[in-house]
């Protein structure tokens, strides 16, 4: 399905834009990280912090009352939202923090938006006893202070970014310079699948457990694969997660939902796919949200963790090969979606799964779907104060 | 100032660092962001630099994800950003100083920019050889990536700067040098741009490595901000890069005493590459 001219290349997209001094910190990255998924002994590890740590598998959840209230048959929730922290990113924090210590780097960087893999990331680094500085931009220590706090109660030390537009794109600009710094000594622990080779390969093949056990639940559950698989996409480490067992499956139709904003046409949105060009950002060559002098844009979304200017090199590909089909949900959409799911199952999502939620509807009036899976790739808590700001329940 | 002829921009480099060389000293390489502190300013200030000692000027190109750099270029490209300077400008005053003075001039920036030039990056190449420029200088695009960059320039006889960092393995050296063109950059440390106390403990030793595989010279740049990092660079390299010290000399005088101030503080540091 995809072209890979060469390692870390999907098609015209992917590649290592990065300072030299960081040339080889990623071949090495590279090599440690196949020699770990070829060593029997570190699986064995994964797969058991995964299961008694993370609380993996994950349910999958039949959601009936919602599939009711959108016009579908059926819909079955992949609920990463009772993983342990509370969204998908343990998945991948946990196996590069075991990565990290297997190299011998006992300092570990991560940048974070709405703080989930922040606190992710703090947690993997308290359970293996490794030091940890998360990055985070200014606006986003003040719209998560909850998650500030759960940071520094894990051990980790939070350092506010004021540069450019203090949030996600920025954190990741500071922890690229920590590590350009501190190389020698440091572990970057990248939060999707996103910038240089490996890390899109790597933070996908880390949460591709969610696309295997999502399968393997499906086929029990249903007899069959499910006809559309949907996530959200801000770099697209769930979503590529979920996708990965599905993308050979002529049959199952694969959605992915960006971040819609107030709207494409407002300017003011996070859909690099829908709404973006070809340019080079943290150091992928991606679609992006840029002017026409490659200057890039600020963002906007309700979700914090969508509120980013690029996407995961791998879904710029599946996007330009027509193998996954992606949209935007505005953050009227998603905040709908939100409260519609909680009333109807009991389950208060993330907002990232609630743009995913939100294009349940239209895929029902699409006709065909009669089975879809959705990633519900984080739970809502960290959203409460937002979404009551935004008038929810009126 | 006499208009040079058509020197393609590997000569106009090679002539620069071949007269520092004669003289016995070592070359000034200067960097300033262009449109700091304000866009009037620039023309000055490159001329400032050039009649404090300068021998090739670096005109950044202003990005919005600098992460090459550390907090003084960072603020020195948000304000740039915020009067609107584009590439197209950083081209005209490249074509400005290259006239007036026969400067020897790199536009340095991120890939993003470049790649987004109206008309693509042959084009940019056709504009900047036009304009008299020598090179770029891309701080987030490794060799692996440089492929269409260098068809683009070289069919300009403009060169791609490459930088090595201590950290690049003699291996990934004796493979990457021997390519280079203009002149080798050296990063005298682990980490982003900025002024620094002291340099790096290893540079001599890094540059002895890069030295193996080219005859080309060899420029150290970043953190270099004073005389003494000159002076301990004599005998081990040809040239050194000064950016951030160059801006923060700008930053730190009152608006009217600028170009004096740059001039004062690059032809310090000039003194001090002289045997």
């Amino acid at each position: 399905m995809i072209t890979k001219t060469r390692p870390g290349r999907y098609g015209e997209f992917g590649g290592q834009y990065l300072p030299e001094t960081l040339m080889p910190a990623v071949a090495e990255l590279e090599a440690a990280w196949l020699d770990a998924r070829a060593d029997a002994e570190f699986q064995r590890e994964l797969a058991r912090v995964l299961r008694d740590w993370v609380g993996r598998p994950t349910p999958l959840t039949d959601a009936p009352r919602l599939a009711s209230a959108v016009g579908l048959s059926r819909v079955l929730l992949k609920r990463e939202d009772l993983a342990h922290t509370g969204a998908h990113k343990i998945n991948s924090a946990v196996g590069q923090a075991l990565l990290a210590k297997r190299m011998g780097k006992r300092r570990i960087v991560a940048e974070t938006g709405a703080g989930q893999h922040g606190v992710a990331s703090a947690a993997a680094c308290a359970l293996l006893g490794l030091d940890c500085v998360v990055y985070m931009g200014s606006v986003d220590v003040r719209r998560q202070q909850a998650n500030v706090f759960r940071m520094k109660l894990l051990g980790a030390e939070v350092r506010e970014v004021d540069a450019g537009s203090k949030t996600l794109k920025d954190a990741v600009n500071e922890a690229i310079r920590d590590w350009v710094t501190n190389v020698r000594t440091t572990y970057y622990l990248l939060g999707s699948a996103i910038g240089p080779h490996p890390y899109p390969a790597m933070v996908r093949d880390f949460q591709t457990v969610i696309g295997r056990e999502a399968r393997e639940q499906c086929l029990a559950r249903l007899g069959d694969l499910p006809d559309v698989v949907v996530a959200c996409v801000g770099g697209g480490s769930n979503a590529i997660g979920i996708f990965s067992a599905f993308i050979d499956d002529a049959n199952v139709k694969l959605v992915g939902v960006e971040a819609g904003g107030e709207g494409i046409a407002s300017g003011k949105h996070a859909a690099s796919i829908v709404g973006g060009s070809v340019g080079v950002l943290h150091g992928s060559r991606t679609l992006v949200l840029q002017d026409e002098q490659g200057q890039i844009r600020e963002t906007h979304s309700v979700s914090a963790g969508l509120d980013y200017p690029g996407v995961g090199p791998e879904h710029a590909a599946l996007g330009q090969s027509g193998r996954v089909r992606y949209v935007a949900r505005t953050d009227r959409e998603a905040l709908d979606a939100f409260a519609l799911l909680s009333r109807t199952e009991g389950i208060i999502p993330a907002l990232e799964p609630a743009h995913a939620i939100a294009e349940l509807s239209a895929i029902a009036k699409d006709g065909a779907a009669q089975n879809v899976l959705v990633c519900l790739s984080g739970r809502g808590d960290k959203d409460l104060e937002i979404v009551m700001r935004e008038g929810v329940i009126r | 100032m006499t208009v040079s002829t058509a020197a393609t921009g590997t000569a106009r480099i090679a002539r620069a660092f071949a007269r520092a060389r004669d003289e016995k000293r070592l070359a000034m390489v200067v960097y300033l962001t262009v449109g700091y502190p304000d866009r009037a300013a620039t023309s000055g200030l490159l001329r400032a630099a050039l009649d404090g000692g300068a021998d090739v000027l670096e005109l950044g190109v202003p990005f919005s994800d600098p992460l090459a750099d550390g907090a003084t270029v960072q603020r020195a490209s948000e304000i740039a950003l915020r009067q609107g300077i584009s590439l197209a400008e950083c081209l005209a005053e490249a074509a400005t100083i290259v006239r007036d003075r026969d400067a020897t001039v790199l536009l340095m920036g991120y890939a993003n920019p470049f790649l987004q030039y109206r008309g693509g990056l042959n084009r940019f190449a056709s504009d900047a050889a036009h304009a008299g420029a020598a090179g770029i200088i891309v701080p987030d695009l490794p060799s692996e990536e440089s492929a269409e960059f260098d068809a683009a320039l070289d069919s300009q006889g403009l060169a791609r700067i490459d930088l090595y960092a201590p950290t690049t393995p003699d291996e990934r050296l004796a493979r990457l040098v021997p390519h280079a063109r203009g002149f080798v950059y050296c990063v005298s440390l682990t980490g982003v741009t900025g002024a620094r106390r002291a340099l790096g403990a290893d540079v001599a030793e890094f540059v002895g490595r890069v030295r193996r595989h080219t005859s080309l010279p060899i420029a150290v740049g970043f953190g270099i901000s004073a005389p003494e990092h000159v002076a301990s660079l004599r005998g081990v390299a040809d040239a050194v890069v000064v950016g951030s010290a160059a801006l923060d000399a700008v930053s730190a005088a009152p608006a009217d005493r600028r170009a004096d101030a740059l001039r004062a503080f690059v032809s310090s540091l000039a003194a001090a590459g002289r045997a």
